[in-house]
């Protein structure tokens, strides 16, 4: 147990004493976070608009000039017919066209009620759904400011459409994906580059010779990789509840024994990649090329598994982040419990078994 | 009957095509300070691996301490010190980080064990809060060497841990395995270095995977039955070429200053060497009858090999 | 012995607060074999890659060849030739493609290019393996070659960076005879070695230990000032004058 635990310290001073890749591991998920979070989701100033205005009396006037002093809008151009909507959006600067129905302030006041359509370029959906969210609220100010000193209360009715991709699928998946690859990147890569640094430095030979078992040389070496993955988990999660809203609607308790899982499992990819290559250099590159590259593009953290072709769908299913981001989804998103996912958590328990085996069969107990 | 140290059987190893060690036979006694002599690839690290259980023959048969290499490497591994030829410590840990790791690794402590390395580890003792990647060349030597014998190992095998090392550390390396011989422990050491051949009790000069011969240093240079001369003159490159062109010449080797000659007539030959110089004009002659160097001989057991 | 070809005069290079190269003085003489001994660490690399134009010096002047190291880099790489121990010919090329490449670098005609492969085939005995992979050929021979290859285009001076460590010991005093072939051609060379014998194959030598030249003349007179009977001893003796060996 005392050996046990002086080689997991000796670890924990490999990676505390490497500054630079400390910095750039706690440092990566909250820039990460960051980016993703704002650059794509909250930073919409001077968004291109187009309006079409059917009606073109006093309201719709006032109501445009609202949307456009908010500072969040810019009139592209009006349109004149529907036909040009769609022309507008191909051409991709414009990101919304408001529409007003024909009598629009008639309307409102003999009906007590009139429709805005808001249309928006859904192919970036944070963007979309975040111009919605303003314009909506632009008109709702509207309408109180009409309503007011009004007997009867005035509906402008809006009537939203996300083109182009109309469910807004990964609104908030960038939290559950970003988890994803950065335990993948913490778990998998870093252990897989620690070991094989050891070996290039010759260390890993004197390991050898000594009577230390190999599974415990590889246990104590994974700990603190564990700890230091689970910890950037909880540190993206509360970023993310606390500066996106991202909420956790199921247990967070079961969120985080599924993350720990995924974690070993990582590592335990992290190790097999470690018994085939002797170099960091290979070792960095099998992970990246072979492990994040598909994380990224085909674990559904980016782009939707549906809308892929078959082919790499199939491939998809390979990809062990893509079950983790669907457990997270239902957790966080869904608040489902583990009946719902019972399936999915299965398929990483195997495939933890399954790396965990191979890397015990292909690790060598020699030098060669 | 197996109180041997090391015995090995017709012992072979190849990567690939090539052919590490072919057919090596060595029987070590125990207590002894054994060296490996010979250039880069002649199957030093191999043999040294091989015997420390971290590769795996491919023919004949190893013992270490009575213990089979690939059955029973398990109890060779806890008797054992290692030291690879690379510097092979955690660079990002300090002396005593070093230190303490290895003595955990084998379930022991620096205090149980300080004996065996008092004398070693005073050395670097001032600087044992230093990272070891810090430290020169000479000072690395001796933590990796602490480190080899934390657990009070009864065989240690070093692999090159000379080469590169200024000639006082490697003075001072060679007095501490004389030290540790006392002590009772058996080593195996590899050197590149021929001159190094004296400070051992006995070795074996091996090259291209073959063992050329195993004795004492000093049996080894008896062996050498041939008159050597060493050979000086001014112009350095025309006394080589004249001498290599001289009928009677068996072997011209340049060695430092001088060219080491021997004379296919066996006598003493000196004055004949001399007029024969003088005759080709040359000037500063010295010529003088020495006695061979464990390098001389392992020139002349190699060109036999051919 | 003709006319001074390297000139150092309190050369330094100071990386960070680390003083690899400190105030080193020095000057070979044309067609002189010069030896420069110290351990591993002890600043040769450093000093060889200042002379050869790799690395600018921190202070202190130097001449190469009749260049100066700071701002005639160029022209100091046209005259000068380098071999180091672990980098020299692509093991992945042939014995002729190597030869032919080198050969290219430095600018020669192809017919020349055509003639010194032929002669250099010839020379060292290599026209069974002249086809051959270099990784297929023993150390030693390639070794030869290497130092073949690093001065085809007859420079004034060649470096040679740990020629020969770890080579067997009859390659090594073949190795000897090309160098002393090339210095009796005029040519002068610059050895760094850790094998304290080896030293004693040149004509003179510099000691370095730590950055600064301890010692410096003909290793006759080095053993005769230490009294000594090798290099060995004379570097145990100049790094610990006070005690008995």
């Amino acid at each position: 147990m005392r050996r046990f635990k002086a080689f997991v310290v000796k670890e924990f001073y490999h990676i505390f004493r490497d500054t630079k890749t400390l910095i750039i591991l706690f440092g990566m998920p909250i820039v990460q976070i960051m980016l993703f979070g704002y650059a794509i989701t909250n930073e919409i100033k001077d968004a291109k608009i187009a309006i079409l205005d059917k009606s073109k009396d006093h309201l719709t006037v006032r109501l445009s000039d609202k949307i456009l002093s908010s500072g969040y809008f810019q009139l592209s151009e009006y349109l004149y017919s529907e036909a040009e909507i769609e022309e507008v959006f191909r051409k991709g600067e414009v990101k919304q066209v408001v529409i007003y129905d024909k009598q629009f302030a008639q309307k409102l006041e003999r009906d007590h009620q009139a429709k805005v359509q808001i249309l928006a370029d859904a192919t970036d959906p944070n963007t979309a759904n975040t111009l919605i969210k303003y314009t909506s609220s632009i008109i709702n100010s509207f309408q109180q400011e009409l309503a007011f000193g009004n007997p009867t209360p005035l509906t402008i009715k809006p009537e939203i459409r996300m083109l182009y991709n109309p469910n807004l699928e990964s609104v908030f998946l960038f939290v559950p994906g970003l988890i994803s690859v950065i335990l993948m990147l913490i778990s998998a890569m870093m252990t897989s580059i620690s070991i094989a640094r050891e070996k290039e430095i010759g260390t890993m030979e004197v390991l050898l010779a000594s009577p230390m078992q190999p599974a415990q040389v590889i246990i104590s070496k994974v700990i603190p990789y564990l700890i230091l993955a689970f910890s950037n988990a909880i540190v993206i999660l509360l970023l993310g509840y606390l500066v996106f809203g991202v909420p956790i609607r199921g247990s967070l308790l079961l969120l985080l024994l599924e993350s720990i899982l995924f974690i070993v499992m990582a590592l335990s990819m992290g190790i097999l990649i470690s018994t085939i290559t002797n170099s960091q250099q290979t070792a960095l590159l099998i992970s990246l090329m072979g492990l994040m590259l598909p994380t990224i593009l085909l674990s559904g953290f980016i782009f939707p598994v549906e809308n892929m072709p078959m082919p790499l769908q199939l491939i998809s299913h390979l990809i062990p982040a893509k079950w983790f981001i669907l457990i997270l989804k239902s957790i966080m998103l869904k608040g489902t419990g583990i009946l719902f996912f019972w399936k999915e958590t299965l398929i990483l328990v195997g495939f933890t078994f399954a790396f965990t085996f191979l890397s015990v069969k292909k690790f060598k107990i020699r030098v060669a | 009957m197996t109180n041997l140290a090391i015995k090995t059987e017709n012992l072979t190893k190849r990567y690939g095509s090539l052919e590490a060690l072919k057919g090596v036979d060595l029987e070590v006694p125990p207590g002894f300070l054994f060296g490996i002599i010979g250039p880069d690839g002649a199957g030093k690290t191999s043999l040294i691996r091989t015997l420390a259980t971290l590769v795996l023959p491919d023919g004949g048969r190893a013992s270490v301490l009575g213990h089979d290499v690939v059955a029973e490497y398990r109890s060779i591994r806890n008797k054992m010190g290692y030291m690879p030829g690379r510097f092979s410590l955690y660079q990002d840990l300090s002396v005593l980080e070093n230190l303490q790791l290895f003595a955990s690794i084998y379930d022991t402590t620096i205090e149980k064990n300080y004996h065996l390395i008092k004398d070693i580890y005073q050395q670097i003792e001032p600087f044992k809060h230093r990272r070891a990647g810090q430290l020169s060349g000479g000072m690395k030597q001796k933590l990796a060497l602490s480190c080899a014998l934390i657990h009070e190992p009864e065989i240690l095998f070093l692999d090159e841990p000379t080469t590169g090392v200024d000639p006082v550390s490697r003075n001072e390396f060679w007095e501490m395995l004389e030290d540790l011989k006392k002590k009772g422990i058996s080593i195996l050491v590899s050197t590149p270095y021929m001159d190094e051949a004296k400070l051992c009790d006995m070795v074996a000069l091996i090259q291209n995977g073959t063992i050329l011969s195993v004795n004492t240093p000093a049996e080894i240079v008896d062996s050498y039955n041939t008159p050597l001369y060493a050979i000086k003159a001014t112009n350095k490159y025309q006394l080589l070429k004249d001498l290599k062109s001289y009928s009677y010449a068996a072997s011209v080797f340049p060695f430092g200053e001088y060219i080491h000659y021997t004379d296919q007539r066996g006598l003493n030959v000196v004055e004949e060497l001399k007029k024969h110089l003088e005759a080709n004009n040359h000037s500063g002659i010295e010529v003088v009858s020495i006695a061979p160097t464990v390098e001389d001989c392992f020139m002349a057991l190699m060109d036999e090999q051919v | 012995m003709g006319k001074t070809i390297i000139e150092a005069n309190r050369l330094s290079k100071i990386f960070g607060s680390f003083t690899a190269v400190n105030e080193i003085t020095f000057m070979v003489k044309e067609a002189e074999i010069f030896g420069f001994l110290g351990a591993n660490g002890a600043g040769k690399t450093t000093a060889i890659k200042m002379l050869t134009g790799l690395l600018s010096p921190t202070s202190g002047e130097a001449q190469v060849a009749g260049f100066d190291v700071y701002n005639q880099t160029e022209d100091i790489k046209r005259n000068i030739g380098y071999m180091s121990q672990r980098f020299s010919l692509y093991e992945d090329l042939t014995v002729t493609e190597n030869i032919e490449f080198y050969a290219g670098i430095y600018g020669l005609s192809r017919s020349r290019i055509k003639e010194k492969t032929s002669e250099l085939v010839q020379k060292l005995d290599l026209g069974k393996v002249q086809n051959a992979l270099i990784k297929s050929l023993p150390l030693g021979w390639r070794q030869k070659l290497a130092f073949s290859v690093a001065i085809i285009h007859d420079p004034k001076i060649v470096f040679l960076d740990e020629p020969t460590s770890g080579v067997d010991p009859i390659t090594r005093r073949q190795f000897w005879e090309l160098i002393y072939e090339a210095a009796y051609q005029g040519i002068t060379v610059f050895v760094t070695t850790h094998y304290m014998d080896e030293a004693e194959y040149c004509d003179r030598i510099s000691m370095m230990v730590d950055g600064k030249i301890q010692a410096l003349d003909t290793p006759e007179l080095l053993k005769k000032q230490f009294d000594a009977s090798t290099m060995h001893e004379v570097f145990v003796k100049m790094a610990r004058p006070h005690e008995k060996i």
